[in-house]
């Protein structure tokens, strides 16, 4: 797969190109800015675009904004946002262009190298891939009623399909059966009012909810 | 005693002869405020126009301050300090009327000024009359035999010079005297009155606090820039090239892989443990996205459930903003080490362009302001942006923290 990767420091640079290429990545380009970021991906349109969050000129969240015009412009494109910390704001700004293949992750998850691939491959596929610090943060609001409604467990699985885990994922990270998580997650679907339809399109939704991006 | 006050007299004249340099700058001094005081001195002789010169003098205020300034600074060399709130120049009239400093110049200007320019004056012509008299004997003798005025002052020209030479002694003191009342007077009136001046001395303190604040802001930026740039990132590579190392290498012995193992997990502490003080220095979201994103981002790492309920319409001082954000991540620090609370809210409101902080718990309480240092601290800070907190945590709990803010410095 194709990857593009924008990250300012030369040092991290080369450590995720070699990272993604140890794990069967193409590296078409790797920058060190927004401006460049586009560049590369109008050129080599490739699959997937890992990209730093504070980048030059201004240092603040350049690497969202990239992101958002990227989805926006190119929506076959995933995008990957890593950061030295996460805020849900980003998160929010990022998804609510587009749910699929966006992924904002911690910097270090990198270290991790499979939990990193992991997540890099969900985003590829176009799915989601959320650090658990960004879900963490979304629990914190007050007044979010239809999620008052949920059980402490229903919000965990919540809490993990945000994350963008498969059924099976959230079965073995809570150490329960796949039945039991397919019957909380029909239980959120009910108290958050989300219509029987496509299961996929639902998850997403409640997700959004969650995210109050929706 | 009398004798020693004669005596100190007897001295200070000595210092004050006619000819002394003292003596003619007090009297260049006092005459020139003379003419100044003409339009005033018009309009009591002639009072049809007694109404016209006082709004003159009124409207005009300002211009005859500066002149009156101009005049001690230049023939006396004493500097009166200028009037305060020059911003009320550009105000119309009735502001300015209203403004006691006004007040003062303009009773400076039509009855002090007036007064002791006639004091000048006596003095000014005692000068002349000093002179004169002195010289009485060069006059008799100047005028022709048998002119009547000869012959009226000759009994006199004893005592005629005498009085001229008393008068000589007496004018540099009594200039001396009446330049003394000019300044102390125009002190008084023209220069800011005491009020006035702590006034002053209470904005300028509170600008360069306000300086010192933001610069010791600016710093913590500066060092959390620093840090994210240099330390976390090379940390960051480390982590990723050992992580990278123990995924790829397979065929190494079981104790050298035990020592990339531990060496990764010891670098990602580290970065962990970094993070935490970064994000205690100046998280960079605070910038971009304000006290709301900040705020949601500490709340979810506290160790224990945190509510949060922000409600900004608007972004605050960035400084505001700073002391905000840390008051709530120390506050909800110490709930984590001494409440022993399940459960903290956190609300955070603007009202009357003043922020307000609660941070409340459901823990033992018992917490007191003044021992321990984390909420002295937490007072301080509040206290540098003129912000108070107040504490109401009885033995058993719960405990409330309020904080109020100004939003802007």
């Amino acid at each position: 797969m194709r990857a593009v990767i924008a990250e300012d420091s030369v040092l991290l640079r080369v450590g995720l190109v070699k990272v993604l290429e140890a794990v069967g990545f193409e590296v078409v380009a790797a920058v060190g800015d927004g401006d460049q970021l586009l560049a590369a991906v109008e050129e080599h349109r490739p699959k997937v675009v890992v990209a730093d969050v504070r980048m030059p000129p201004g240092f603040h969240d350049e690497g969202v904004k990239a992101a958002m015009i990227i989805r926006r412009q190119w929506p076959e494109v995933a995008v990957l946002l890593l950061s030295q910390f996460v805020e849900e704001r980003y998160a929010a700004d990022l998804l609510a262009t587009n749910t699929s293949g966006v992924g904002y992750l911690l910097k270090q998850r990198v270290a991790n190298v499979d939990d990193f691939v992991d997540a890099l491959q969900r985003v590829a596929e176009g799915g989601t891939a959320l650090d658990p610090e960004v879900v963490a943060q979304l629990l914190v609001r007050r007044h979010r009623d239809p999620l008052e409604k949920l059980t402490p467990r229903e919000r965990d699985v919540l809490s993990l399909m945000a994350e963008g885990r498969s059924n099976a994922a959230i079965a073995s990270s809570l150490v329960v059966s796949d039945s039991a998580v397919a019957k909380h997650i029909n239980s959120i679907f009910t108290k958050l009012d989300l219509p029987p339809a496509d299961d996929s399109h639902r998850r997403v939704m409640a997700v959004l909810r969650f995210l109050e991006v929706g | 005693m009398p004798s020693t006050t004669l005596r100190r007299a007897l001295v200070r004249s000595a210092r004050r002869p006619p000819w002394s340099a003292d003596a003619w700058r007090d009297t260049r001094f006092i005459a020139a405020g003379i003419p100044l005081a003409l339009p005033v001195w018009l309009a009591v002789t002639v009072p049809s126009v007694l109404l016209p010169v006082t709004v003159l003098v009124l409207v005009c205020a300002r211009l005859f301050t500066a002149v009156q300034r101009g005049r001690l600074r230049a023939l006396y060399g004493v500097e009166v300090p200028p009037l305060l709130r020059p911003a009320d120049a550009s105000a119309g009239l009735a502001a300015r009327l209203r403004a006691g400093v006004n007040w003062r110049q303009a009773a400076y200007h039509l009855l002090v000024g007036p007064s002791l320019a006639l004091g000048s004056l006596v003095v000014v012509y005692c000068w002349g009359a000093a002179v004169v008299l002195a010289t009485v004997y060069g006059w008799i003798w100047l005028m022709p035999f048998g002119s009547p005025l000869r012959s009226s002052l000759a009994g006199l020209d004893v005592w005629l010079t005498a009085g001229g030479a008393l008068l000589l002694v007496v004018t540099p003191w009594m200039a001396a005297l009446m330049a003394s009342l000019e300044v102390r007077s125009a002190r008084k009136l023209l220069g800011p009155n005491r009020a006035e001046a702590l006034e002053r001395r209470v904005e300028e303190i509170a600008e360069s606090r306000a300086g010192l604040v933001d610069a010791v802001d600016a710093e913590r930026r500066r060092i959390e820039r620093d840090l994210h740039d240099g330390a976390q990132q090379r940390l960051t590579s480390l982590a990723m090239n050992l992580g990278l190392a123990r995924r790829t290498l397979k065929d190494v012995p079981p104790e050298v892989m035990q020592v990339i193992v531990d060496a990764h997990e010891e670098a990602q502490a580290a970065i962990d443990e970094l993070r935490d003080l970064v994000r205690g220095l100046h998280p960079a979201v605070l910038e971009d996205r304000g006290l709301d994103a900040a705020l949601s981002g500490i709340a979810a790492r506290a160790p224990l459930p945190v509510r949060l309920d922000v409600d900004l319409t608007e972004r605050i001082a960035p400084t505001v903003e700073a002391v905000a954000y840390f008051t709530v991540s120390e506050a909800l620090t110490n709930v984590a080490k001494h409440a022993r609370a399940k459960n903290v809210d956190v609300s955070v409101r603007t009202a009357g362009g003043r922020l307000r902080l609660v941070i409340s718990d459901d823990g033992v309480g018992g917490a007191d302001p003044t021992r321990g240092t984390g909420l002295t601290g937490l007072r301080k800070r509040a206290a540098s942006v003129d912000g108070t907190l107040s504490v109401l945590s009885p033995l058993g709990g719960p405990t409330t923290i309020t904080v109020e803010l100004p939003c802007a410095l």
